[in-house]
């Protein structure tokens, strides 16, 4: 039987010949995602971090948008209203409410959400049903941007450590260079799609940030084993012919990460498309940083040539 | 090492085995499952709101008011106990004692020298009624210094009445939404000052809102017909009187009533909703313990003739005039209500008063057609996610990816098997996670496939070039898997709901994928390595 091959057995890329190139590749990537990110077209804030209303309805019929408009108007809240979907499915997004004289702001949004549905049910009949309700206050929003932030330091500074225990500093400061690159860049995608960016996206994230540092973790275990093995060979050299020997591994693993992703984002339904689309550029991206920036990083600051005495397994004393 | 022993045979089937019965209950209804004998393994994996739809809401309870009701009311009670009763003497104050929220303590100035001694012994006294708070701590320190005396609420005490307003609140809360105990609804503790709740299948969180937002204070005033709310409002309001609206179905309006309860909500023993005695329209029965009925007959005695208004929350429901004594210990509610009004006040008038308002800070509700939606998405999605990485695997590795695809169906299995054993909850990321699990699940067999090709091409037998393959794969799965295993463990510390459950089925799929890959992997490849010796093995 004659089996598919992807990549040929024997690869010889120069990956660290490339890294200049990848460097300015990279450092582009990632201002413009900083720039996505910060200045245009800016992150679309989804309810969780935002705080306010969505509210997500259906009608028996194709709904009047204006006159949904028009009524929410009417309440005095802005929101924006689209069709989800389809002419039966229309969106509501707020921003935090404003509270009235002598409201507490975290219940205002309880009391406008209330208004919004009376008003939907006057306007389009009462057969109308709510499909999806989010209401987060101002005070729960601030407490979920905190640990949405806690989580992604903890996770990286987490793996760091590990990889320090099982390696040396420099290699885990590479992976979480990596790690850093990963999550700018996807982020960056997030904004520059315009998807909703909420806890979905955070848990995509450390998902992306678990996978690249996998991905580094296979590249770095190979380059460790291959110092044994070749004791006088050229650093850089040597880490090419590593991650020749790995490159297979990473394309069919990214492979079929993808594969299976792509089958969540076409047809998995709207609900999980924005967070399914960051986990599959996320792996993308990982997958590149492990090439091109992690592996690169230990040229940069050396590594300890002498792991004779080290056995696998045990830990790696720099 | 390809050869296993025969336990340890049996011991890796057996494993698979003992997930998949684990799994079995998913595929059948409740009731059927409930039908089973008590051996059958019955723990199912629930699906989570966003799956099957239903509310979650994040209440805050307000334990600060808590604390300044507490001191508000020790305040008056030091007062009282400054005033002369019996052989009790007068103790003259500089002015009212002074509360301050911000440290929690009360101040009074002693005006004479010589009372200081007295009004602080009193003061000792009335705040050692508390009793002890855990270890031997009391509620309140009570310093003298000069003509001044400060009491403070200890921290400790802060905390304890805290978590007892938090408790209290959620006892209510439960007796509102599920009085017959009888609903899967999820009520807990979250932190110091939250409750969370969950209420699958109720889909409209805004009556679900109305029963728990109200404080549910129920109490029963005399009526003062000797002035009309209009004087009160215009400034003639004789002390001990308040103003207080009429509640729309009684016609709205105002009525000026006695600020001191005649009865209280807690002394109300049950409450139920039931068709109007004269006809039209439905009331609310009830009747008191035996201190109420006792007072409520004392008071209905006294005021035949008169009117006397029942208020919840601030808004009189009714305020029927007293026909006759009522001595029997129960009465009626006849407003104007509708039946679901009228049964709501009874629930809310059975639960009793919450100890502080209630702010819901987070609210979240899927209709159960969208959930519905999503579970066949996600369904779909994973048989094709699952197809295409099989297809894959089988186009690349030939046989030794049959091999693993075995692996990944068995590592499926084991993923039901450990989510029901463990009870949990399957959220719509949830699925996400074992997707992705299936996606990243032959990294482990790719790792050791491809040291195996390496191994072959270096000249080894197929049998030693597998040998070798499988152990010096080991170390990057370990690193790799441990290293998501981090991600996993933070989403589950720090994640909210949907995150969580997402967390966890990543978690549970890293590990039981790479056993599948290293153990079941290997047990097939070793077998049928070592069956037919072969020559060559392409892969």
């Amino acid at each position: 039987m004659k089996l598919l091959k992807l990549i040929p057995d024997k690869t010889a890329i120069p990956f660290t010949k490339y890294r200049w190139h990848a460097l300015v590749i990279t450092l582009v990537a990632f201002f413009a995602s900083l720039f996505a990110i910060f200045i245009a077209p800016g992150l679309n804030y989804g309810v969780d971090f935002r705080g306010g209303i969505t509210l997500e309805l259906t009608d028996r019929q194709p709904v009047d948008i204006p006159a949904v408009r028009n009524a929410i108007s009417a309440l005095g809240v802005e929101a924006t209203v689209q069709q989800f979907g389809a002419p039966e499915k229309v969106k509501i997004v707020t921003g935090i409410v404003a509270a009235e004289e002598g409201e507490d702001a975290d219940a205002a949004q309880q009391i406008v959400v209330g208004r919004i549905e009376q008003a939907m049910r006057d306007t389009l009949g009462s057969d109308v049903v709510f499909d999806r309700r989010e209401v987060v206050s101002p005070t729960v929003s601030g407490e979920l941007v905190q640990r949405g932030i806690w989580a992604v330091v903890l996770a990286s500074a987490g793996m760091m450590a590990y990889i320090w225990f099982r390696y040396q500093l420099q290699w885990g400061a590479g992976a979480v260079l990596g790690v850093v690159h990963d999550t700018v860049i996807t982020i960056g995608l997030v904004a520059l799609f315009q998807f909703s960016f909420d806890l979905n996206v955070i848990a995509a994230i450390l998902t992306v940030i678990g996978y690249s540092v996998n991905d580094t973790v296979v590249v770095y275990d190979r380059i460790r084993e291959n110092l044994r093995k070749y004791k006088k060979m050229d650093l850089a050299e040597l880490i090419d012919l590593s991650l020749n020997e790995t490159l297979t591994r990473t394309v069919v693993t990214g492979g079929t990460s993808i594969l299976a992703l792509a089958a969540l984002v076409l047809f998995g339904g709207e609900v999980l498309r924005g967070f399914c689309f960051a986990i599959m550029f996320g792996i993308i991206v990982g997958t590149y940083s492990s090439l091109f920036v992690a592996a690169p990083f230990l040229l940069l600051t050396g590594v300890k040539r002498d792991w004779a005495k080290v056995k696998v397994g045990e830990t790696a004393k720099a | 090492m390809l050869q296993y022993r025969l336990w340890q045979r049996v011991l890796i089937i057996g494993a698979v085995v003992v997930a998949a019965l684990f799994a079995v209950p998913n595929f059948f209804s409740k009731e059927e499952v409930a039908a089973w004998p008590g051996f059958a393994p019955k723990s199912r994996i629930a699906l989570g709101l966003d799956l099957q739809g239903g509310s979650y809401l994040l209440l805050g309870v307000d334990t600060d008011k808590v604390i300044t009701d507490r001191l508000t009311n020790l305040r008056q009670e030091i007062q009282r106990q400054m005033r002369p009763q019996g052989s009790r003497t007068r103790v003259a104050l500089e002015a009212l004692p002074a509360l301050d929220a911000a440290t929690d303590s009360i101040t009074l100035r002693v005006r004479d020298a010589a009372d200081v001694e007295e009004a602080a012994k009193r003061v000792r006294d009335l705040t050692r009624g508390g009793g002890l708070i855990g270890a031997g701590v009391r509620p309140y320190d009570v310093i003298v210094e000069g003509n001044r005396i400060t009491v403070t609420m200890h921290p400790e005490a802060r905390r304890a009445y805290g978590q007892e307003a938090l408790a209290d609140s959620i006892e209510v809360v439960r007796r509102r939404i599920d009085p017959a105990g009888n609903k899967e609804v999820l009520i807990q503790a979250q932190g110091e000052d939250r409750i969370v709740v969950q209420a699958p299948g109720d889909n409209d969180p805004e009556a679900l809102k109305q029963i728990i937002n109200r404080t549910g204070q129920l109490s029963f005033h005399r009526v003062d017909t000797s002035v009309s709310p209009s004087e009160a409002q215009a400034g003639v309001l004789p002390p001990g009187r308040m103003v207080t609206p009429i509640a729309e179905t009684e016609g709205g309006g105002l009525l000026v009533l006695f600020e001191e309860a005649e009865v209280t909500g807690d002394m109300v023993e049950s409450a139920s909703a039931g068709v109007n005695d004269d006809g039209g329209g439905f009331q609310i029965n009830f009747s008191f313990d035996q201190r109420g009925a006792r007072r409520f007959a004392d008071y209905t005695r006294e005021h035949v003739g008169e009117l006397f208004a029942i208020v919840l929350d601030g808004e009189v429901i009714s305020y029927p005039r007293i026909q006759t004594p009522i001595t029997g210990g129960s009465g009626r509610i006849t407003g104007n209500f509708a039946p679901d009004e009228a049964q709501r006040i009874a629930t809310l008038i059975r639960s009793g008063a919450l100890p502080a308002p209630l702010t819901t800070l987070d609210q979240r509700s899927v209709g159960p057609g969208l959930g519905a939606d999503s579970v066949r998405a996600g369904a779909e999605a994973s048989l094709i996610a699952l197809g295409l990485v099989i297809a894959f695997m089988l186009l690349t590795y030939g046989r030794f990816g049959f091999y693993a695809t075995l692996a990944l169906l068995a590592n499926l299995v084991l993923i039901f098997g450990v989510l029901s054993i463990l009870g949990s909850t399957l959220t719509l990321p949830g699925i996400a996670g074992i997707v992705l699990t299936i996606g990243m699940a032959v990294d482990a067999n790719v790792l050791i496939f491809e040291r195996i090709r390496e191994e072959l091409a270096n000249g080894k037998t197929p049998i030693s070039a597998t040998e070798i393959g499988f152990s010096k794969a080991f170390s990057a799965i370990a690193d790799s898997n441990i290293t998501t295993l981090i991600a996993a463990w933070i989403m589950l510390m720090l994640g909210a709901g949907p995150v969580r459950g997402f967390a966890l089925t990543l978690a549970v799929g890293v590990v039981t994928s790479v056993f599948s890959a290293i153990v079941i992997t290997r047990l097939i490849a070793g077998s049928y390595l070592l069956a037919k010796r072969p020559k060559t093995i392409t892969l």
